[in-house]
């Protein structure tokens, strides 16, 4: 078998803001070059922190207790600075959950659109002004020219994520992250950009982490699950063998309680004490509420 | 803002200026002190010292005396100055040119080395440097103009004489000037050495009203900058690739600016009435220092003058805050 794109191994984090609580404990995970991974678990399983480790941006409050992560082979975690900030930014980029805040509201779409061109690739300007109008072309935005020349604020929050999910895949990056890029979106923009990234992934053969809590929009973007809890990996699988046959009850507890399943009263049926009751004791937490 | 708000804006500011033209004349009547008493000899005899009070209408009722005042005011003529015997504004229009110039001087101090220091700290977090520049920043918030002034003039005047202690300019320097803008002037008619004498003049008096507004503009940028910093455009930029320097400028300046312009506003009105103190120390010869010898002379019309002169000031200075803010802003600019 060839090298894998990502291979976390054993990867386990503390909290020192509270008081070094673990974050991630004992978490691997191999991603294959092309593939969509989604992450899905209830709020604090873990999974912004993966996205976070992955991109070299955690939190100095969280610190890395143990593991490794390849990316092609090499380790993120002891890599050299200089050699880090290559990777980043360009074989591995962002699609931020937030469109409203992830846009220099001073800055017109043209200029952040070419930063990663002009700072990672040295495009001259004119050279980045060609690529960011094929960009925009590729993620379906019709007037190019305005929308480069506006800022942020004049445009609506779907063409802002179409902006940074162009932007994100600007430098043909070997792997995206994407952060839950669909929360803050109305539910009819949400499928248009939920389309959107499957056919940039696709047409740039790109591999994705797909951070989310619905199970929904697992089922159509995401080729294989990692399920958290509580920072512990519960369930890895391709995601039809997982929406379909479920090994673990607590993945079963999930998909009876509906896609949203962080919604208990929009969901079919919440999950139940005893399921909780019975992760806590495999990931080993002490009895403390819900 | 538009051109409604802004003529909304000038038509208010006269307003106020009405108001503050009545405080301030019903102020200076319940104050006690009499110009006369000031200015008579003492062998005057009553007789003069009535025709005097009926030279300047002080014999009159007090609503007839500010009507009087106020129609010349409105006609735009302040009256005469009782002690010097001459037109206040045109005692204010000789004076007030070397306030602005020295106001504007600390302004743009205080406002670089503040914008230099707080991005300095901004590069330096999480580093010793940083926490060590909070400290010393918070001693110098709690400094004020006057205390500088008497330290610069011991310092850098007394100790280690770098420095003109008083005026504006070396009386021996031969230099004339066709207008009261002295530096400006010399700046543009490549006047040198009238410019640097002029500078070093300034210096102490500047830095005695601009290291207060500095340490402020530290603070308050500095804490914007850090909000600013951790938004997710600063996050995805420095992903990118960009330097920590054009992160900090470039990514988060323009978005942190906002406070820090509305505070210096404020501010700039507190200096300018710490121009008062400031001059007086310094022997500079602003308007703030007249205003203390028209206070001392009971000079009701100077004094009327030069307080309603700063009062234009600060309204205009709100005006324009208002006005960068608004330009600074994109939604306002292409909304
Ligand atoms: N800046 C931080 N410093 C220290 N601990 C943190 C920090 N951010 C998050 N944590 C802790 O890390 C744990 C996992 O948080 P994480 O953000 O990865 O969860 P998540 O799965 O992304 O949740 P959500 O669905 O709410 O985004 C939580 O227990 C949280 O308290
Ligand atoms: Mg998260």
């Amino acid at each position: 078998m060839t090298q894998p794109l990502v291979a976390i191994e054993g990867l386990s984090a503390i909290s020192t803001r509270d008081g070094g609580a673990p974050v991630l404990r004992d978490v691997s995970l191999t991603l294959e070059k092309g593939e969509v991974r989604g992450l899905v678990g209830e709020s604090g399983a873990g999974k912004s922190t993966i996205a976070k480790a992955l991109l070299g941006i955690l939190p100095s409050t969280v610190k890395v207790t143990g593991g490794f992560i390849r990316f092609e082979g090499r380790d993120l975690l002891t890599m050299p600075r200089r050699e880090l900030s290559d990777i980043m930014g360009r074989d591995i980029t962002l699609i931020p959950q937030d469109p409203q805040t992830a846009l220099n509201p001073a800055r017109r779409i043209e200029a952040q659109l070419t930063d990663g061109l002009r700072l990672k690739l040295g495009m001259s300007k004119k050279d980045a002004h060609q690529r960011a109008l094929q960009l925009l072309d590729e993620v379906q935005i019709r007037n190019p020219d305005r929308v480069l020349a506006a800022y942020p604020h004049e445009l609506s929050g779907g063409m802002r994520q179409r902006i940074l999910i162009a932007s994100a895949f600007a430098l043909n990056p070997k792997l995206v992250v994407a952060d839950e890029p669909t929360t803050a979106l109305d539910v009819t923009v949400q499928k248009e950009i939920l389309r959107l990234i499957r056919r940039m992934q696709e047409a740039h053969g790109t591999a994705v982490i797909f951070v989310t809590h619905d199970l929904g929009v697992v089922a159509k973007i995401c080729d294989r699950v990692t399920l958290l809890y509580a920072g512990k990996v519960i369930e890895h699988g391709a995601t039809v063998d997982m929406l379909t046959a479920p090994r673990h009850v607590y993945t079963r507890a999930l998909i009876a309680a509906g896609p949203r399943y962080d919604r208990p009263n929009a969901g079919l049926e919440p999950v139940p004490e005893a399921v909780f009751r019975q992760l806590r004791a495999e990931v080993g937490l002490a009895e403390r509420g819900i | 803002m538009t051109a409604s708000d802004l003529l909304n804006r000038l038509f208010m500011a006269v307003l106020t200026l009405a108001g503050v033209a009545v405080i301030v004349f019903c102020l200076l009547r319940i104050v006690p002190g009499d110009p006369i008493a000031m200015m008579i000899s003492p062998s005057a005899t009553p007789a003069d010292i009535a025709a005097l009070r009926a030279h300047y209408g002080l014999d009159l009722g007090l609503p007839q005396q500010f009507g009087i005042w106020f129609t010349d005011v409105l006609k735009g003529n302040f009256g005469t100055s009782i002690s010097q015997r001459r037109d206040v504004m045109e005692l204010i229009g000789e004076r007030l040119p070397a306030t602005l110039e020295l106001a504007f001087a600390a302004l743009v101090f205080g406002v670089l080395a503040g914008g230099v220091i707080a991005t300095l700290g901004t590069l330096a977090r999480r580093t010793a440097l940083d926490p060590a520049l909070d400290f010393i920043n918070g001693l110098f918030l709690a400094v004020p103009d006057f205390v500088w002034a008497l330290a610069l003039v011991l310092l850098l005047g007394v100790f280690w004489p770098v420095f003109p202690l008083s005026g504006r300019i070396d009386p021996t320097l031969s230099t004339y000037f066709h207008t009261d803008f002295y530096l400006i002037e010399s700046l543009v008619t490549f006047k040198f050495s009238a410019f640097g004498d002029l500078i070093a003049h300034m210096v102490m008096p500047m830095l005695a009203l601009g290291l207060p507004l500095a340490a402020i503009v530290v603070r308050t940028l500095k804490e914007a900058l850090a909000e600013a910093m951790v938004q997710d455009y600063v996050l995805l930029a420095r992903l990118k690739g960009m330097s920590p320097l054009r992160l900090v400028l470039q990514e988060a300046l323009r978005n942190a600016v906002g406070p820090t312009l509305t505070l210096t506003g404020v501010q700039f009105t507190f200096m300018i009435g710490g121009t008062v103190i400031v001059e007086r120390i310094f022997s500079y010869p602003g308007l703030g220092n007249m205003a203390i010898d028209a206070v001392i002379n009971r000079d009701l019309p100077l004094i009327q003058g030069i307080v309603l002169t700063f009062g234009a000031i600060f309204i205009l200075v709100n005006i324009l805050v208002d006005l960068i803010a608004a330009w600074l802003n994109p939604r306002n600019a292409h909304g």
